[in-house]
């Protein structure tokens, strides 16, 4: 039999706001422990609770950006759970009404696109932290209060690489916005995944398993593709799937069993008396939707129109907010825009990999790439050093022009001096016009090359070309 | 000196008669001669207290102009923060716990120079309506020091009607201001839900606590009241709305004014010696020119039902965080964090705590949250559209505060429900959030009788109106009790 997958994703994204979502301490990540505390977020008696504005701006901005309806008139709620690090006992979240729903992400599958809907998007505060040591368990609170989104999809996915996608494009629509810095290591961004599977062409769910602790989206994509399979070959086994939660085991590349459905939480939702209704009007909302950036979706659409770069080259271009306006800031400068497509799809990307850093750590500035561009079509240098040239801008972040002239790797085009390099070369080479002469152009490619190396790549490449040719015949 | 109102007593500074160093001397004696017997305080400041009233004495001296409150004794419920002052809240729970902060009233209080002499017993955690309820210790009335002073701000009643202060804040969630305010003989108000911040007020039950004032007389709950209300942005359902000066409803004439007396707060269940007292009180309204209507509220038979259901589901969670964890009683023996919770808990709370726990995590239980608690807050808004419709045809409502006088210690505690039942005339007030005074109104065998006045919302002011009309024309508020 057939089967195909369901995959929902429950995503939380800590909020960027300056300020935690019920009293008015820093977010600021790190810090001592328990330094960015006060009584509202160390539950201490009497502290209460008041709703950071800021909080639902920035929500509302994800919601908008992710094609959400908002909701005019919510509620917090009280969820009861008995956790050391939780240090009211309850957390204040949302239930019934949900600041945003009803919307939607688009991704580029090999079918075309697909909208992956969104059911819910609710605004809610992180806990603390338990920190095990030798001699007891510690609870830091300097990250209980901290304002976070839980964003939940519809189950809409089927297969694992659609689920990395959805998470993807969340994750460039959250930074874009400036909702969220979506970093997963300093656990901004944290991912829950449903999965079921069924015969294919059934239109029953199966009964689904929630995955836990998965660290990185590629543990997501990792996680999904494990659990189906396993889920397959249970029932192909004749075994039922229990609803149960799982927790992704990196290690040994497996989900085990958390706790079972009959150990769920009965987590007592009820609206939080210590609140008033929040009532979010017409006006609000036009105001954060003016205030909504340029989405990947649009760029990358305009990219493709607008400056006539390949689909594949524009959705890398725009997969990142960082990324896209680096690209924009050196078109800025003067560069064509496919010769800065090309270079940061090529070197720069390139580089950032090897070196396992981001965008956002790069020391290049655009102005100089754009720069660098120049030097190459203007002639100045060649392709060869500009590759020389670019590696020192991304250690020093130097000018590519004060590079060049220091180290003397101006492009040599006068001919005569580049036919002495030429005849030096077949002189030391017999072989090759040997081999020439009996035919081997490839031979030329080798005298070529050597002549480039002579000339320390500093040689007009067309010239070379045109002078070994030159040189051979004469021979 | 001690049976003196607060402003009697601001007259005599005003004049010099007296210095607010020698007043608290003398109100701190009071203390110990008396609080043995009562059992009001559970803490005293001397030092923070005599300090204060030291630097009232110095400004005087030096003639700066000085608030109404400034320099005079005052005492705070035992669940309300004090900066560097316990709040126990009258639980084996929070018996060290030291607030590293002060309430909102605890601040507007402190800014207005009040002399804080300590903390008051109570109810723990505010459940109950004797003041039995005690870790620590019982209060005893002080017209009868074998009976209840009511509860569950038992303390903050008693201490006014004996002179161990000369006002007094307490909370109120189904009565426990009014209640003890009534049995005590003094005057006790809840406000308008909102009209006093909550930050600092150790929660019992969020969506229905209130803060208020007990004092001798109405015309003191007037300036008492000024001093604490307002907006607070540390607590999001306190009111945006401005401060009324209550001082201009006193000596204001009521002719015309329309008191509704709503039938069923005088059926069965209330004492017949207090409803000839309450009638009597009408009558002097009907006087002073009031024009006296019978009206209905027939929702509220089911206020005590929806109060139990949704003060309790609100105590179970706001009380969670007491857990051992981070402040607080901490079983000593534990194996792991599930057994350190329910050894703490089940040590530090007392038996009402606990079965008040118990009944709200019932009510908001899968499978019983739809019909307990969304069905109470169904009814809830069922009960606040009665008063609303009520309002409309009349200015204030008047009860019985409680159905009977002061009952004697032990004679409900074994019996939940009827200890409940005397909440009866308080209790729709909360789940209504209106405000809602208590005034002394008669005597019953030598105990007090309380009124009970019931405003508009956010309209405190024509309950100082009426109360103090009632109170120029009759003596009860003026008796103290004879201890």
């Amino acid at each position: 039999m057939e089967f195909e997958a369901i995959i929902g994703l429950e995503v939380h994204a800590e909020l960027s706001t300056k300020t935690k979502i019920y009293c008015g301490c820093t977010t600021e990540f790190g810090g001592e422990q328990n330094t960015h505390c006060c009584p509202v977020c160390m539950g201490l008696p009497g502290a209460l609770p008041v709703l950071n504005k800021e909080v639902v701006t920035y929500a509302m901005k994800a919601g908008l950006a992710l094609n959400c309806e908002i909701n005019k008139e919510t509620y917090m709620a009280r969820k009861n759970y008995f956790y050391p690090d939780c240090p009211k006992n309850y957390q204040i979240t949302q239930d019934e009404t949900p600041l945003c729903k009803n919307g939607y992400i688009e991704i580029t599958t090999e079918e075309g696109t697909k909208k992956i809907g969104i059911q819910r998007i609710h605004i809610e505060e992180d806990a603390g932290k338990a920190l095990h040591r030798e001699d007891g368990t510690y609870v830091d609170f300097n990250r209980s209060g901290v304002p976070l989104i839980e964003i939940v999809s519809k189950p809409d996915m089927r297969t694992a690489q659609e689920a990395k996608m959805y998470l993807e494009n969340l994750k460039a629509i959250l930074q874009y916005t400036e909702v969220s810095d979506c970093k997963m290591e300093e656990g901004s961004l944290r991912c829950d995944a449903n999965v079921s599977v069924r015969p294919k062409g059934s239109t029953e769910f199966g009964v689904k398993t929630e995955i836990k602790n998965m660290n990185s989206f590629k543990a997501v994509e990792k996680a999904i593709e494990y659990e189906i399979k396993r889920q397959i070959e249970a029932i192909n086994r004749g075994e039922k799937i229990v609803q149960e939660t799982r927790r992704w085991d990196e290690a040994k590349g497996e989900t085990v069993v958390m706790r079972s459905k009959e150990e769920a939480h009965d987590y007592r939702y009820f609206p939080e008396p210590d609140m008033v209704y929040l009532v979010v009007d017409d006006e609000w909302i036009n105001n954060v939707k003016s205030t909504l950036p340029e989405l990947p979706d649009k760029k990358r659409a305009r990219y493709i129109s607008e400056y006539g770069l390949p689909e594949y080259d524009a959705s890398i271009l725009t997969s990142s907010k960082a990324l896209a306006a680096f690209f924009e800031d050196t078109v800025k400068e003067g560069a064509s825009p496919k010769d800065a497509s090309n270079w940061i799809m090529g070197e720069v990307l390139r580089t950032l990999n090897d070196r396992e850093m981001s965008i956002e750590d790069i020391k290049v500035q655009p102005k100089h790439l754009s720069k660098l561009i120049e030097l190459i079509n203007n002639g100045t240098i060649t392709g060869t050093i500009a590759k020389k040239v670019f590696k020192d801008m991304f250690e020093t972040g130097d000018d590519p022009e004060k590079i060049v002239n220091e180290k003397g790797m101006v492009q040599i085009s006068d001919e005569n001096a580049i036919r002495d390099i030429v005849n030096k070369v077949l002189d030391e080479n017999p072989q090759s016009v040997e081999d020439f002469k009996n035919g081997k152009t490839k031979a030329m490619g080798f005298v070529v090359g050597q002549v480039m190396k002579a000339s320390k790549g500093k040689a007009n490449p067309q010239l070379v070309n045109k002078l070994v040719e030159e040189e051979l015949q004469k021979r | 000196m001690h049976t003196k109102t607060l402003h009697e007593i601001r007259e005599l500074i005003n004049k010099g008669e007296v210095s607010c160093v020698e007043l608290t001397k003398n109100t701190l004696d009071r203390i110990s001669s008396v609080d043995d017997k009562i059992g009001a305080y559970l803490q005293i400041d001397e030092e923070g207290a005599l300090n204060k009233a030291r630097e009232v004495d110095e400004k005087i001296r030096r003639g700066e102009e000085v608030s109404f409150l400034a320099g005079i004794p005052m005492a705070i419920k035992d669940n309300i923060c004090v900066e560097g002052l316990k709040t126990t809240c009258a639980s084996k729970m929070l018996q060290n716990f030291v607030s590293p902060y002060d309430a909102h009233v605890t601040k507007l209080l402190k800014q207005n120079d009040a002399v804080i002499l300590g903390k008051l017993n109570m109810d723990e955690f505010a459940m109950g309506s004797s003041s039995e309820n005690s870790a620590f210790k019982k209060v005893r009335n002080p017209y009868d020091l074998e009976r209840v002073p009511g509860g569950s701000s038992g303390g903050s009643a008693a201490a006014v009607a004996a002179g161990e202060a000369y006002y007094t804040l307490g909370s109120d969630t189904g009565g426990s201001i009014r209640q003890p305010a009534s049995l005590c003989g003094v005057v006790g108000l809840k406000p308008t839900y909102g009209r006093i911040s909550r930050y600092g007020l150790v929660a019992f039950a969020s969506s229905l606590d209130q803060i208020g004032p007990f004092t001798k007389d109405v015309e003191d709950c007037a300036h008492v009241l000024k001093a604490i209300a307002g907006y607070d942005e540390m607590d999001s359902t306190s009111a945006k709305r401005e401060v009324e000066d209550y001082t201009k409803y006193l000596n204001q004439d009521i002719k015309g004014l329309r008191i509704g007396i709503p039938k069923e707060c005088f059926a069965e269940g209330l004492n017949e010696d207090v409803r000839r007292e309450i009638e009597n009180a009408i009558e002097v309204l009907r006087r002073l020119g009031a024009e006296i209507k019978e009206i209905s509220l027939p929702m509220s038979k089911y206020a005590l039902a929806v109060y139990y259901i949704l003060a309790s589901s609100e105590a179970s969670s706001n009380l969670a965080r007491f857990d051992g964890i981070r402040y607080g009683y901490r079983a000593k023996d534990f194996e792991d964090v599930v057994d350190l919770y329910v050894k703490s808990r089940s040590q530090g709370f007392g038996d009402e705590v606990k079965r008040r726990i118990m009944l709200g995590t019932y009510a908001l239980s899968a499978g019983y949250y739809d019909a307990y608690y969304k069905k109470a807050l169904k009814v809830r808004t069922l009960i606040i559209n009665e008063y609303k419709r009520a309002f409309e045809d009349v200015d204030v409502i008047l009860t019985p505060t409680s159905p009977t006088v002061a009952f004697k210690i032990g004679e409900k505690s074994n019996n939940p429900l009827e200890m409940y039942l005397s909440d009866i005339y308080t209790v729709p007030i909360n789940i209504a959030g209106v405000p809602a005074i208590s005034i002394p109104a008669g005597f019953v065998g030598g105990l007090p009788v309380g009124m009970q006045l019931v405003g508009n919302y956010f309209d405190e002011g024509t309950l100082i109106k009426v109360g103090h009309a009632f109170e120029r024309e009759t003596e009860f508020s003026k008796v103290r009790p004879s201890i």
